[in-house]
Parts: C-alpha cells; structure tokens; sequence
C-alpha cells in the first residue's frame, strides 16, 4: 500500500566543525502532513540554532529523536512518508546501513584482511568521506547480507568483483552489505523478524547483546523489549572527533561523555532548581575554558575622547536614518577604525597554528551578541570588513545583529572570523578582560561612552578643563603571539583614528 | 418509505430487555423482527413454509405472515435466486434459504453473474439475503457440511456476513435484510442449538466491517470468525493455564473485513494465527494473511500461522471428519508453535 519511498531526514552539518545537533523542538508530530521546505523542527548546534525544513512533503511517519537529544551529524531523526500516510513505508534495511556505515567499514577491513572483499574494502575506505551519502541507497544489502553460513563467503565475493568494472564507484555498496552479518552485531545464522530488526534500528539496540528465548536463541520481540526497559540507555554512537581547522567561531570540541548523563544525576537540593544545559550553553561553557586554557589573556586599556565622534553622529543620525535606515552607533565607528588600524598590525587579526603564525590580507570582523532571552550569546562574522566604509560596516553589523536575535544566522555567518569586538558598555560597564575567541589573536571591548572633565588645549595653547565623551577600549591579546608594546602601539593609533576622525575619507 | 432509524448496536441498558436464546432463536427473532416491520420482507426457501424450515428457523412463520410472504420453493436454488433477484429489482427484499449452504453452487450464476452485477451495470439495488445453514461438525458428508465463504468473498458486489454469537446472529441478519447489495449470510449448523446468550428483544443491527474482541490477549492473536471462535477460545484457555496470553478476534464478516482491528491486534502481539473450517488453499485466511505479511511486515515476530481444514471435500465418518475439521488440539498445537518461535 506504501504510495512511494520513505524521506529520511537526519542531522544535517551545520557548519564544517560541527559534529553534533540538540533537538530542540518539533514543529510537527508524528501523523501530521508536511510539505516540502515547511518547517519541521528546530536545533541548536553549538554555536547556531536554526529550524530545519522538511525534505519532502508527506506525512511525517515517525520521529526517531525526542527533543532535548543530541544526535551526531547524519543520524536519522525522522522519516517523512509521501502520500496521506495511510501507509507504512517501511525502509529498515537502508537504515542500519547508514548508521554503521563507518564503523562498517572498519570492522570488515578489520576482520577479513586476506578474503576477496579486502581489496574493495580498501576502496572503500578512500572513498569514505563521500560514503556517507552514497550509501543512503543501497540496492542490494539484502542478498549480501543473506550468505550468513561460513563457507559461502565465496559466493557472494566473486560475483560483484566481476559485476563491478569500477571499484571506485562500486565501494559504498561492499561497505554497506558485507560487513552486516556481523556489523549489526547479528549473531551468524540467527533469524532477526521485522519487528525486532526495527526496534532494534529504533533503539539503537545491538541484537548480539541480547540473550534470546526464541527458538535456537533467536531474539523475540520480547526479549528485545525487556532489554531496552531494563538495559542501560543507549546513548547515540558518539561520532568521531574532528578537530577542523576553519572555525573562528568557537569550535565544538567533543565533550566527554559523561556530560551527557550528568543532568540525570544531578538531584536539587532544597531550594535549588537544576534546569538541562542547552547545547549553546555547553558551546560556550567548553569554549571559554577552552580559551583560558589555550591562550596566554593579557589586557590593556585606552581612554578615547570620543567627543568629535558624537557631535559627528548627531549630524549622521539624521541623515542616514532617512536614506538608509541605519543608525550609525558608536560600535560602527569603533569598527571601523580598527579594520584600518588592523591593517597596520597583522598579528592581532592573526592566529598561532601550530608552530605558525598566521597572518591575512582581510579582517573578518567577528561581534559578539547578547540573545534576547539573556541566556547565551552568539558571534556573527561581517565577512571582508576591509571593503565596507563606516555605512556598509553599520548596515552589515545591523544586519547580523538583527539575524542573530531572530535566530536566523546561516552556519557561514558565524564562521571564520580574525577579530572580535565585544561590546558591555551599554550596560554603563567602563571596564572588562574579555576572553579571546578561539583561534584569534585579540578581543577588543567597548565599554560606555560618558561625560568627563576632560584636560584639553584651548586655542591659545594652554590647559583646560572641558567635558568630553570619553569612552574606555580595551584590548585583549594572546601573549603569546601579541608583545604588550604591539598592543599599547594598536590601541594608541585605533585612538588617534578615532578622535582625529577624518569624515571626508568615508 | 423512509425506515425509521435504529440503533447501530445491541444495547444493555436496564430499560432494554435481555432473554437468553439459542443461535438458532435469535436469527428466527430478527427475521420476524424485519418481515413484521417491513411489508417488503418475505422469505423463500425449500419446506421453509408449512415444515418451516429444515432447521425449523421459520417454524410458525406462515401462520403469522401467510403462503405468500413465506413461500415454500421448488428444489431448484436457481428458481429461489433467480426468483429473489427479480423480486429485489422490483422493489421487494427477499430472504432465501438454502437448506444447506453447499446447494448455492445451483445458484452460483443468478448471484455472481446477476445480482452482484446489477448495481454497477444498470444502478439498480439488489437487497437480497441469502441465508446460507453451513459448516460440519456432526457427520454431514460432503454435501451438507461445507463453508463456501471465500468463494462468495471473491465476487465483488457480495457481501459475505459470518456471526458467532446468538446476538451477532440476530443484529447482523437484520444489517443484512436491510443493506441494499445480495448478502450472503452463512449461519453456522453446528451453532444452531449448541450456543445460548442473551439477546436484546429490541430490534438492532450489527455494522458490516467491524470485528469483534472475543477475548483480549497481548502474547498471540487469533483471527477467525464463526464456529471456530469457540475452538479458539477453547485452545486460548489451555494456553491461558500455561501463561500465555491469546487474543481472539472473531471478523463476524468477511466482506467486508475489518482490516484494521486485525492489523491493531497483530501491532500489539507481533504473532498471529488465522484460524477457519474451510479448506486451507484459497480459504479467506490466505487473504488475511497476506495482508498482515504486507501491511504489518515491521510489527511480525514470527510467520503468519494457518490453521484450516486439509483440501480434501468434508468426511463422512465421525473419525474423519474430527480430523478434518480443526479441533482444539489443532489449535493449541499451531499456537504453541508460535509461542515457541
């Protein structure tokens, strides 16, 4: 009765480091129709949350990850049937697959070293990092699968080495089929029905754990249902970590395991309210630690007359909230004077890779913005700083600040950046020691702008007490990689630039 | 003439009132239920009449409705469907007997090729009942002993009604005299005395489609209709003293079925037997359990399991036919068989 093929909707990457999504809300449930680019839930990864569209339009069947789980890229969370869903589209088989295609791969690499299938699972290796999308159909794991009897490994082998001109191209499908007699932890030449291979797809469940009641051992549906109600939860296979070398934006370094039981067994004492972390919370949490850890934090401060600045706002304010729409903030002008200081000072818009210091002809210029809930922060990137005068800088901060509130950063919006402003001067604050944003160099902060009794030259040379708009900078640097004397010359010309400022350059 | 609307189900509220009666009382009630309600109603049949009926359903009939709404037919099926096809065309709603629902075969063309093509070819609604005294059990012999359900199950445009229970019997007779296709209504023989219960004296109906749990049960199901519900519930007792749970689900029509209700039971117990007097091959359980391979493939623990009679025509001699017709141990054993897998 199925009216067509099951859409399987996994995890998706959301950014190039990103290994792992939480689920935070399921726009539909189970039974509901759905179309194609509608809305189906939204998940925060570390750094972004964003909804996910549906790949199909359908039914949604089922939905495999409850809110609140952290998944590994790629695992399946839904399955979306075409039609009115009357149907049951019953796709088990490919699922497994995917899931185990990687360790798969190595578990039969691993066990059969001098059989036929070696030299294919070689290929297949090479051609691994593509797998996990080619293996999503793989026509035929069942009669590879079948020949469970040892000596028929002989069967199978030859037949597709021959049927397959091109091992490349060929690979994925070795990869998924073979290993499974004993990548799905099936026990050789035990029976597996429906209905325990699909609650053991559903539950993660490893069959070949399973002590079985059924004749000649075989796992019945009981047995299995005993095992997931009384067995330890099995929490989703932990994906390998990969240290990518992009990511200016914080990085999400695996978090150990524990971790993720950890809130379980946290009890609240009397008069205490222990709430889940969210997944930007422990993006945050790791990344900090991770920076103090990593970076030697040392930070200088600069008072700036910003007086010039203000009056010159006053006049733009006007002027641009008319043609443009944008408000031309002390935070653009900041910007905007320390791309062009940065230009002078490489080091601090570069990074220590390794045994290297990194340098660039482009500033990343990276904001970090509060959320509007107050819980978590997100740093947006405005790309190529360097190409924008003081409006495209004001518009381009505007307009990541605005995405960000609204959650609708793309994963390339947050990536990538070489320098960071932050900026808790709005709250009144004149002082800070932010913490470096990983693999960057320097932090600048921007703190509040008041009046002061200011000592200034009047016309005649001479001394004299005038109320000014000062505002505090502070720098933050690697010393590692930034001398103190660098930062003191950095922070002396952004001053300059910014109290001297020369309209007609804009 | 509008019908005056019923209710859709036996009720057991305290106004209503309950007699005990056999199989075989609650069809004679509901039929003369319908015939005194409905002018339009009249019966047809060999000795239905002045011997009222070989089975004595119509017993005291004409006196009450007279030779011409209870009409004694020649020994010619052909003559009482052919007559009844005419009849419904023109209006009426006929309710032939066959003494034995193994004679229907003579009627095989005015029903398949006639009445259950009226509707789609011309429009024209053909309510007949056909009521069909079936199955063995009491050394009948091949010609008075058979369940020639799936047969009729195959036509489209029948409709195939199989009760159990006194109260189904009385509640889906009355469903089928007022449905507006021929209904086949196979009345179990070996029922007829043997099952008392209590049945509504109100007039009610039972839907078409919709099974009924005869027992609740979460390790095996049971799928099966008629006589066999009993052999079921008895094997299920055995089972039940052994720790294993039986649900019985007794489809009370066969066209149509309740797909659903079966394909529910089987979500839940992942194991499923099909159980029917017919023969196996081609018997409506074939059906039955093609559907459950299909559509609840994910849900199945172990292969469906048919129980049936062998395909050989029905025995006469009492050692025979026991162990032609599934009996309990049968049953047990097929059930066992799967609580084993």
């Amino acid at each position: 009765m199925a009216t067509g093929t099951a859409v399987d909707v996994v995890m998706p990457q959301m950014g190039v480091s990103v290994s792992e999504g939480t689920i935070t809300k399921w726009l539909k449930s189970e039974g509901e129709q759905i179309a194609a680019d509608e809305a189906l839930l939204e998940i925060s990864t570390d750094k972004v949350d964003t909804e996910i569209p549906s790949p199909a339009s359908g039914v949604v069947q089922k939905i495999l990850a409850q809110e609140g789980e952290t998944v590994a890229v790629g695992t399946k969370i839904a399955v979306i049937s075409p039609g009115d869903g009357a149907a049951q589209a019953p796709e088990t088989p490919p699922e497994p697959a995917t899931t185990q295609a990687a360790q798969a791969s190595e578990a039969a690499a691993g066990a059969e070293g001098e059989t036929p299938t070696a030299e294919r699972v070689e290929d297949a290796r090479e051609a691994e990092p593509a797998a996990a999308e080619t293996v999503e159909t793989p026509p035929e794991p069942a009669p590879q699968a079948e020949p469970a009897p040892p000596e028929a490994e002989q069967a199978p082998a030859p037949e597709p080495v021959a049927a397959a001109p091109e091992p490349v191209a060929a690979a994925p499908e070795p990869v998924a089929a073979a290993p499974e007699p004993d990548g799905d932890g099936r026990p050789q030449g035990k029976f597996v029905s429906p209905v325990v291979a699909r609650i053991a797809a559903e539950h993660d469940v490893d069959i070949s754990q399973i002590e079985g009641t059924g004749r000649g051992g075989r796992v019945t549906k009981k047995d299995i249902l005993q095992h997931i109600e009384s067995g330890p939860a099995q929490a989703p296979v932990a994906p390998a970590e990969e240290e990518a070398q992009a990511p200016a934006a914080p990085a999400p370094q695996k978090q150990p395991p524990a971790p993720a039981a950890a809130p379980a067994a946290a009890p609240a004492g009397a008069g205490e309210i222990v709430e889940p972390m969210s997944a930007m919370r422990k993006g945050i949490a790791e990344h900090m630690r991770r920076s103090l850890d990593t970076s030697a934090h040392v930070t200088s401060s600069i008072e700036v007359d910003m007086t010039k600045i203000a009056s010159l706002r006053q006049k733009l304010k006007k002027e641009w909230a008319d043609a443009y729409g944008v408000n031309p903030t002390y935070l653009a002008f900041v910007a905007r004077a320390v791309v062009e200081t940065l230009k002078d000072y490489p080091w601090i818009n570069g990074e220590i890779r390794g045994d290297s210091i990194v340098t660039r002809q482009f500033v990343n210029l990276a904001f970090a913005v509060e959320l509007a809930d107050g819980k978590g922060l997100i740093v947006p990137v405005v790309k190529n700083a360097e190409t924008l005068n003081l409006l495209g800088l004001a518009k381009a901060i505007a307009d990541v600040a605005k995405r960000a509130r609204e959650k609708q950063l793309l994963p390339d919006d947050v990536q990538g950046g070489t320098f960071t402003i932050t900026n808790p001067g709005g709250y009144g604050t004149f002082h800070g020691t932010p913490i470096i944003s990983q693999p960057q160099a320097a932090i600048l902060g921007t703190y509040a702008v008041v009046k002061r009794p200011w000592v200034v030259e009047d016309e005649l040379g001479e001394d004299a007490i005038a109320i000014r708009s000062i505002m505090n900078l502070t720098l933050t640097y690697d010393h590692r990689l930034v001398d103190g004397a660098l930062a003191g010359r950095f922070l002396r010309d952004l001053r300059e630039r910014l109290e001297s400022w020369d309209e007609s350059a804009e | 003439m509008p019908l005056p609307k019923t209710s859709r189900r036996p009720t057991t509220s305290d106004d209503s009132l309950m007699a005990v009666m056999t199989y075989l009382q609650a069809i004679s009630d509901g039929l003369r239920q319908e015939m005194r309600r409905d002018k339009r109603v009249f019966v047809i049949g060999e000795d239905v009449g002045v011997y009222g009926g070989a089975f004595k359903v119509t017993q005291g009939f004409q006196e009450e409705f007279g030779p011409w709404r209870v009409i004694d037919a020649p020994l010619s099926e052909t003559a009482i469907v052919g007559g009844c096809t005419g009849a419904a065309i023109m209006g009426m709603r006929p309710v032939a007997e066959m003494q034995f629902a193994d004679f229907i075969s003579c009627a095989w063309d005015h029903l398949v090729t006639v009445a259950a093509k009226q509707r789609y070819r011309a429009g024209t609604p053909v309510p007949i009942t056909v009521r069909l005294p079936s199955g063995g059990g009491f050394s009948g012999g091949p010609f008075h002993s058979q369940n020639p359900e799936s047969s009729f199950a195959h036509i489209p445009g029948l409709k195939v009604v199989c009760p159990a229970t006194p109260a189904d019997a009385k509640g889906l007779l009355i469903e089928a005299i007022q449905d507006p296709n021929p209904v086949l209504y196979f009345e179990h023989k070996h029922l007829y005395r043997r099952i008392k219960d209590e049945v509504p004296d109100e007039r009610y109906t039972v839907p078409f489609g919709e099974a009924r749990v005869h027992r609740e049960g979460d390790d095996l199901s049971v799928i099966t209709w008629g006589a066999m519900v009993y052999t079921a519930d008895e094997a299920a007792q055995k089972l039940d003293e052994e720790g294993i749970s039986v649900e019985i689900l007794d489809l009370r029509t066969l066209a149509p079925w309740d797909k659903e209700a079966v394909l529910r039971s089987v979500e839940k117990t992942s194991k499923a037997l099909v159980l029917h007097e017919d023969t196996l091959t081609g018997g409506f359980g074939a059906e039955i359990a093609a559907t459950i391979a299909q559509e609840a493939f994910e849900n199945l623990d172990a292969p469906v399991r048919r129980v049936a009679a062998p395909d050989t025509p029905v025995p006469f001699a009492p050692v025979l036919e026991k162990a032609f017709i599934p009996q309990v141990d049968d049953v047990v054993a097929g059930l066992r068989e799967l609580a084993d897998y």
